[in-house]
């Protein structure tokens, strides 16, 4: 375990996000706005995990998120647990779960759908969480977790 | 309760909604000039052609003494030099009371929806929603039958794609029907809705032959098999024929079957089978008027 932790430096205050499968790194990077921000950001992938195969994690330097900011990477990352560190301590730990509607981060996947044609924030309610189902609330149709595009 | 509301999906309006619609279709049926909305401008928007729909929808206007503007070609507006629908429809909420649309894509209307400063009534989008549509057939099935409650429902042809077939599975759940699908393998039910019939403790049985379902049937509702949905034309030549209706056919159904299509017909119902008073797809086209006039007429608040 300590030494898992020692493969990404520590941070000092700030959020540690565990358990990203690796492969939705960059997603994860890009629904939190990651790229945009000026706080010092760490991150490891391809790391060993008995769960997910290939894990990523991420610490951001003196950012706290708010549960529906974080709660969007639940998406791509539904087994990510959040430490919330304090003077070098875990303060917190949390889940991240599943939001009961999708606003503005996930493309409709059908090309007729209205919201692919116009300037128009996406909106879906999750019909299912397991397997992930989103019904677009224009045109009615369920995206797939498999059919998701992140924006 | 409707009043002031966009009709945009029929999973908008609750049982009674639908209930209540019927009943106003019933009246106007009886009383078909009514100028109840003299006076008042609605606009008729088909973004994409469709001559049935969009002459039942201005003739029931026309009926209630309303003016209508609009388009029916939607080359000859602004859309083609580039103007989202957005702009479209803010412009058109201010000139008119209400406004009638059809477009080519999908959840078109709920977004116009949230745009206007009018009321809103679907005409179709894409293959999404056609909720007058819906309403039309639930008044045809009420009117032959006396009442919703309890009827054996068959739906035969495109089950998979038909839009019209999966509204009128979801309204008509509020009545305890029994559904029979009738489809070729490609063209079957989707899960979605069998799931949905499960969930609400709906029979129904699923059929590849028409025959089998006949003599149960009080409605009999034909669909177009379409050449272009099979991804194997084979598969379409071996099926294209059996979801055809022939008049010696009806020969063993029930006093009370009555045929319905939400037209065009192409060749799924021969015409020898127009004759029969069995059939109704002309005079539920005709229902279609007084719904709309229904339709429009709740919303506006003068019903």
């Amino acid at each position: 375990m300590e030494q898992k932790e020692l493969k990404v430096s520590a941070i000092k205050n700030g959020t540690v996000i565990d358990h990203i499968p690796a492969h939705n790194l960059f997603k994860v990077i890009s629904l939190l706005g990651l790229a945009d921000i000026p706080n010092q950001i760490t991150f490891g992938t391809n790391l060993e995990s008995h769960k997910l195969g290939r894990k990523s994690i991420i610490k951001v330097a003196d950012k706290f998120f708010a549960d529906d900011e974080i709660n969007k990477i639940a998406l791509v990352a539904p087994q990510a647990k959040l430490n919330i560190i304090r003077d070098y301590e875990v303060i917190e730990k949390k889940q991240v779960t599943i939001p009961d509607e999708v606003v503005g981060y996930v493309r409709c996947f059908n090309p007729k759908c209205i919201t692919n044609h116009e300037h128009i924030t996406t909106r879906f309610s999750v019909v299912s969480k397991d397997p992930l189902e989103l019904k677009c609330h224009y045109c009615e149709k369920v995206t797939s977790e498999k059919e998701m595009v992140i924006i | 309760m409707i009043k002031n509301k966009s009709l945009v999906s029929i999973n908008d309006f609750s049982k009674d909604e639908i209930l209540r619609i019927i009943e106003l279709a019933a009246d106007f049926e009886a009383n078909p000039d009514q100028p109840l909305l003299r006076g008042k401008v609605i606009a008729s928007l088909f973004f994409e052609p469709s001559t049935r729909t969009r002459l039942s929808f201005e003739t029931a206007i026309n009926r209630l003494g309303a003016r209508v503007i609009g388009f029916s070609d939607v080359n000859a507006t602004s859309a083609t030099k580039g103007e989202t629908l957005k702009d479209t429809i803010i412009m058109v909420s201010n000139y008119a009371d209400l406004i009638v649309m059809r477009h080519p894509l999908e959840g078109a209307a709920r977004y116009a929806s949230e745009q206007s400063r009018v009321p809103i009534v679907n005409a179709g989008d894409g293959a999404n929603q056609h909720p007058s549509q819906t309403l039309l057939d639930m008044f045809s099935i009420s009117k032959t039958q006396g009442h919703l409650d309890n009827l054996k429902i068959a739906m035969v042809g495109d089950l998979k794609y038909g839009r019209t077939v999966h509204s009128l599975l979801m309204a008509m759940s509020y009545f305890n029907p029994k559904f029979y699908f009738v489809a070729p393998d490609e063209l079957k039910m989707p899960q979605e809705y069998k799931t949905f019939l499960d969930e609400k403790g709906i029979e129904y049985e699923e059929h590849t032959d028409m025959a089998d379902v006949l003599p149960e049937a009080d409605i009999l509702y034909m669909t177009r098999v379409q050449k272009e949905r099979f991804s194997d034309l084979l598969e379409y030549e071996k099926v294209k024929n059996t979801y055809v209706l022939r008049n010696s056919m009806l020969d063993a159904t029930k006093p009370n079957l009555k045929v319905l299509h939400p037209l065009p017909r192409v060749n799924e119902i021969s015409t020898d089978v127009d004759q029969n008073p069995k059939a109704y797809y002309f005079k539920q086209a005709e229902n279609g008027v007084y719904t709309r006039m229904a339709i429009i007429a709740s919303i506006l608040g003068v019903k």
